[in-house]
């Protein structure tokens, strides 16, 4: 093409008109092929795949789904697969390859069972036998009819040690903690005998003798936990398991479509639902769900009013000048300062020096056990809080300045003061600008993992931020978050093969978090806004 | 003051601003105005006569919005403005230090050069000004919102949505809204600052028409740069030149009969 007509062609707009959707679609597609891996992967892991038994040439069994299937490198141009063996228990590891060369036959026996337990993941085999002791009840084909019929027996059973273990004696050891803080406190007053301390020491034998009656009931139900199943895995092993270990059981060479989706959702609400089970690669993650909207909900009740105050001086009472105009750039660049940093201030200001003080003028029976000089929930939201306050500054302050001043003469003009003008007239007007200052906060808040593990986020918390003993909400709690746990399920796990769904299902489940947030808060903005139908804000 | 004498005033158009005879509302005496170092208003002394509309007019600049914005002490919220002079409604001196500035702006309404309703339903933007003064019964608020629609002529437009969004309502509607709304609390005087240079011809003779039916209850002044709608709605006119108050008078005999030069100047379209 000759000079001119290129000059033509770059005058006529059409190449920028190409190069700007060109770019707009690049990033679409990004984001798309991000959503779809995580869908894909996240969405796929709970459902019931077939079991496959293979008999390799030199006569050796392997039973499980095949998970992957790859070409070997090199000029062969044959192909292996993965197959989830489990019985981690009884082979050492999960997962085995193996070369399709090799393979002499494939087979989808009906009776495999893969059985989902409370401890070493998944079994897979044929059960064989139910035993109740050492004697045998059932074998073959009734044992697991028969072993279904004591399942309610063995989960009631589990439900009850279940709450003996945490109600019961939980609130005793919390009772005798109580106790013990105060004795500390009245030791610390340099009283260590008389009529209140005696009273404590009774209360303390009496909570004892409590403690060690609930001992002896839990060790008697366990004693009751006596039934089991033998299954029969590859390879001529075998393996008893309790009834009390067995989460769930399938066969998914009989089930149908019906029975496979039944399952699927079973699985899913599990996931969302349950604690998590061996260090955080199976079970559920409800306590990580949990910890995250605590977080950025505390964080938001933290953040919305300290941000909008702010953004209302700066912009509605502060001299416009130099000096406000320097504020709003470092306001500004707050934004921008790594996260990692508000982490460090985190630890270095509230735990250390707020938390430290607080412990030291309310909580110094309890030390050197700190209370509230450690990271916990409190300290996170804080310190998130400072991090997305800028978003909510400047969103507050563009929507300030986008008010018409003629809204706010009105009001003076008709004999409303400042403060009136500035409540029942600016503060409805800029709501809408509030909200979205919120969201981008909220969003910002819920995906950051940096200062959240130097502030108070644990890979697996005893107990939730929120319980039933005073003061309920338990803001010097340490809690688990989502961002936490994909971090440590799938970089930390001592079996990333196993981990690998897990940390997909967590992303898809953050995501969903923040979407389900943003879309109330968005709902809320659009609400405000067609009440007032106000300018574009 | 006797209503003959009154009548004797408006119709004799040779009047001259010495010799308005009617109860005055409003009286300025040299008053001046610095913005900074600039001087916006000169030695202006006048009155404004009550329940009569007076006009103010000049070319763009001449400090018309300035003099008007001084009478409810709208310019207090501009930084650097110096004021000298006084100002008297009612009897009451608007620079008085120990009046309280909401008190006058309660009895000194304003309308604005561009409506400017609330981000509200109809019907609070009414009821706003009588909340700030405490009114607190829905039946009393009830009483206002639709007294001051009916007397801004937008009652039977709106009685139907009072609950919808100010903003939906057309731009001569949202004006005659303001008017509603300045009127809710009562006021003894409304400002009203080229209250119609954003509306088409038909909004403009509403508004002109509704001017003529408030001023047997209100005193009105209002700054306009048509000349044509100061001869059409204002018993009294004022114009103004460079910050200064050329001539003030009945305002058939200033445009039928100027007395200074730069008055029939502006009047014939010679500048402005």
């Amino acid at each position: 093409m000759s000079a001119a007509g290129a000059r033509k062609l770059w005058r006529s707009g059409e190449p920028f008109i190409w190069l700007t959707g060109g770019a707009l679609a690049l990033a679409l597609i990004m984001v798309a092929g991000l959503i779809g891996i995580i869908l894909v992967n996240a969405l796929g892991f709970f459902w019931p795949a077939t079991a496959v038994r293979v008999t390799l040439g030199d006569g050796k069994v392997l039973t499980g789904p095949i998970v992957e299937r790859e070409r070997i490198p090199g000029p062969s141009g044959q192909s292996r697969i993965k197959v989830r063996v489990a019985n981690r228990d009884l082979y050492g590891a999960d997962f085995v390859w193996v070369d399709e060369a090799q393979i002499a036959s494939r087979a989808t026996p009906a009776d495999v069972a893969v059985i989902e337990r409370t401890e070493w993941g998944l079994l897979i085999g044929t059960i064989t036998e139910l035993r109740d002791g050492e004697r045998v009840v059932a074998t073959g084909p009734a044992a697991w009819p028969e072993a279904v019929r004591r399942l309610p027996d063995a989960g009631r059973l589990r439900a009850e040690i279940r709450i003996v273990e945490r109600s019961d004696i939980g609130s005793i050891n919390h009772a005798q903690e109580r106790v013990r803080l105060q004795l500390r406190g009245l030791e610390l007053k340099g009283i260590t005998a008389g009529a209140e301390i005696d009273e404590l020491r009774a209360r303390m034998a009496a909570l004892q003798e409590r403690y060690q009656e609930q001992e002896a009931r839990l060790a008697a139900l366990r004693a009751r936990q006596t039934t089991s199943i033998v299954v029969a895995a590859d390879g001529g092993k075998s393996k008893a398991v309790p009834l009390a270990q067995i989460v769930d059981v399938s066969f998914p060479n009989q089930m149908g479509l019906g029975a496979k989706s039944l399952h699927y959702v079973t699985k899913v609400w599990e996931f969302i639902a349950d604690d998590p089970r061996e260090s955080n690669t199976e079970g559920g993650v409800f306590p990580a769900i949990y910890g995250t909207v605590m977080m950025v909900l505390i964080m938001s009740v933290l953040v919305t009013p300290l941000g909008v105050l702010a953004a209302f001086y700066l912009r509605e009472y502060a001299r416009q000048g130099t000096f406000v105009s320097a504020v709003r750039i470092a306001v500004n660049n707050l934004a921008g300062v790594p996260s990692i940093v508000f982490g460090v201030f985190g630890v270095g200001f509230f735990i250390y020096v707020v938390g430290g003080t607080i412990d030291r003028l309310f909580f110094a029976e309890a030390l050197p056990t700190p209370t509230f000089g450690t990271g916990g929930i409190l300290w996170a939201s804080l310190t998130l809080a400072l991090l997305t306050i800028p978003v909510v500054i400047v969103a507050t302050e563009e929507g300030l300045a986008a008010i018409p001043g003629g809204m706010r003469e009105a009001s003076l003009a008709l004999g409303a003061t400042k403060l009136e003008t500035t409540l029942r007239v600016v503060l409805p007007a800029v709501m809408p600008s509030i909200l979205t200052g919120l969201i981008l906060a909220m969003a910002r808040a819920a995906g950051e993992v940096a200062p959240l593990m130097l502030t108070g986020v644990v890979k697996l918390a005893p107990s939730l931020p929120i319980d039933g003993a005073w003061p309920f909400l338990h803001l010097d709690r340490k809690f688990m978050h989502l961002g936490f746990h994909i971090y440590d399920v799938g970089f930390q796990s001592p079996n990333v093969d196993a981990a690998r769904p897990m940390v997909f299902t967590t992303t898809l489940l953050l995501l969903t978090i923040v979407v389900l947030m943003n879309l109330f808060a968005i709902s809320l903005r659009n609400r405000l806004r067609r009440k007032y139908a106000a300018s574009a804000v | 003051m006797p209503p003959a004498i009154q009548v004797a005033a408006s119709l004799n158009p040779h009047a001259s601003a010495a010799a308005i005879m009617e109860a005055p509302m409003v009286e300025i005496e040299q008053l001046a105005l610095w913005y900074g170092a600039k001087q916006a208003l000169k030695d202006i002394s006048m009155s404004v006569p009550k329940h009569r509309v007076t006009a103010y007019i000049g070319p763009s600049g001449c400090g018309k919005s300035t003099l008007l914005r001084c009478l409810n002490r709208m310019n207090d919220l501009v930084d650097g403005v110096r004021i000298t002079g006084t100002i008297r409604i009612g009897g009451t001196d608007v620079y008085d230090p120990a009046l309280d500035v909401t008190e006058l702006r309660k009895r000194v309404g304003m309308v604005f050069q561009k409506s400017n309703p609330f981000p509200k339903s109809v019907y609070e933007n009414i009821a706003y000004g009588p909340r700030i003064l405490g009114v607190k019964h829905r039946t009393d608020l009830d009483a206002i919102v639709e007294r001051s629609l009916r007397a801004a002529a937008l009652w039977d437009e709106v009685q139907d949505r009072l609950g919808d969004s100010a903003l939906g309502l057309s731009g001569g509607q949202q004006q005659r809204l303001c008017i509603a709304r300045a009127i809710a609390v009562e006021p003894d005087v409304l400002l009203m600052d080229e209250p119609c240079s954003a509306l088409d011809p038909i909004a403009t003779a509403k508004i002109e028409e509704l001017m003529l039916e408030l001023k047997n209850s209100y005193t009105i002044v209002i700054v306009t740069h048509n000349m044509q709608q100061a001869a059409r709605v204002s018993d009294y006119t004022g114009f103004l030149l460079l910050g200064e108050l050329v001539e003030f008078g009945i305002t058939r005999g200033l445009f039928t009969n100027p007395r200074d030069k730069r008055t029939e100047d502006y009047i014939t379209g010679r500048f402005g």
